[in-house]
């Protein structure tokens, strides 16, 4: 339980840098790359090698390449929707994580399984 | 186009945004930490790179945008989307600022200090992503020179068609 409270409150903070970081730039496009900052992965990294090690952080960064593959595929579909097929943007974004679970699933199935 | 610090627009920016971008991040890494509890390192990491963000982000700015419009007097649900969708667009670039970052923690956290490792992939994160971004714009500014205009084309067309000779 501690661990799950330490994660939350390192990530959430985190997370929130790199979001008041974008929220500062202009133009909007170049603010966007904030949106995939490595927020979450920074948190989780460096509690993973406190706890399990160097060897083990490794690991998850060999997934971690699979899985901002599958991000790049996500953002770049959900934003082509919404500019060309004018989907609503809840919708888009939240539909679209359906990409992402497919695309990172696969990789891993084809390259690490 | 230039880059630029404009710190109005984080005034404008609500607490509850704030709190709420806390919590996603916050229960994402909960999440990739649990994940790879359950199902090891090979699951976990790939949720170290789960878009959560991205859907409480571009809600947020669109309607940031509508209510910025509405304001003004205008009703423009069509801002807020376009805004929103520029956002994310710049995410996709920023994406493969991530993969580089997650290549070089995975190539160089067992040799290095994972201090430096973590820098030196945000650092990689940022370069790539920068070039990425400025390549696009760069790419984009060729294009608006190189393409004609609408208006102008079908003046120009006009200009040129030759009288139709009407049949008896």
């Amino acid at each position: 339980m501690k661990d799950i409270l330490l994660r939350i409150v390192i990530g959430g903070v985190a997370v929130s840098a790199f979001a008041m970081l974008g929220e500062l730039l202009k133009p909007k496009s170049f603010a966007g790359l904030f949106g995939a900052a490595p927020a979450v992965s920074l948190a989780t990294l460096v509690l993973t090698v406190m706890k399990e090690g160097k060897a083990y952080a490794s690991l998850e960064a060999r997934s971690m390449v699979l899985g901002a593959i599958a991000f790049v595929v996500y953002a770049a579909i959900i934003s082509r929707l919404m500019i060309r097929r004018r989907m609503q943007v809840l919708s888009a974004t939240t539909l679209g994580l359906g990409t992402w679970f497919a695309c990172a699933f696969g990789l891993w199935y084809g390259f690490l399984r | 186009m230039k880059i630029k610090v404009d710190t109005a627009a984080l005034k404008s920016t609500r607490w509850y945004e704030f709190v709420f971008r806390f919590f996603i991040g916050g229960a994402i890494t909960a999440l990739a930490g649990l994940a790879a509890k359950r199902f090891g390192p090979e699951i976990g990491g790939l949720f170290l790179a789960f878009p959560a963000i991205i859907p409480a982000t571009a809600t947020l700015i669109k309607k940031r945008e509508q209510q910025k419009k509405e304001r003004a007097g205008y009703e423009d649900a069509e801002r807020g989307r376009a805004a929103a969708a520029v956002d994310v667009a710049g995410a996709a670039m920023g994406g493969l600022g991530l993969v580089t970052f997650a290549l070089v923690v995975w190539l160089r956290m067992r040799e290095w200090k994972t201090a430096t490792a973590l820098v030196v992939g945000t650092l990689a994160w940022f370069l790539v992503a920068l070039s990425v971004w400025q390549l696009r714009e760069m790419f984009c500014r060729r294009m608006r020179a190189h393409r004609p205009n609408v208006l102008t084309h079908a003046l120009r067309s006009a200009r040129d068609r030759k009288p139709v000779a009407h049949r008896r």
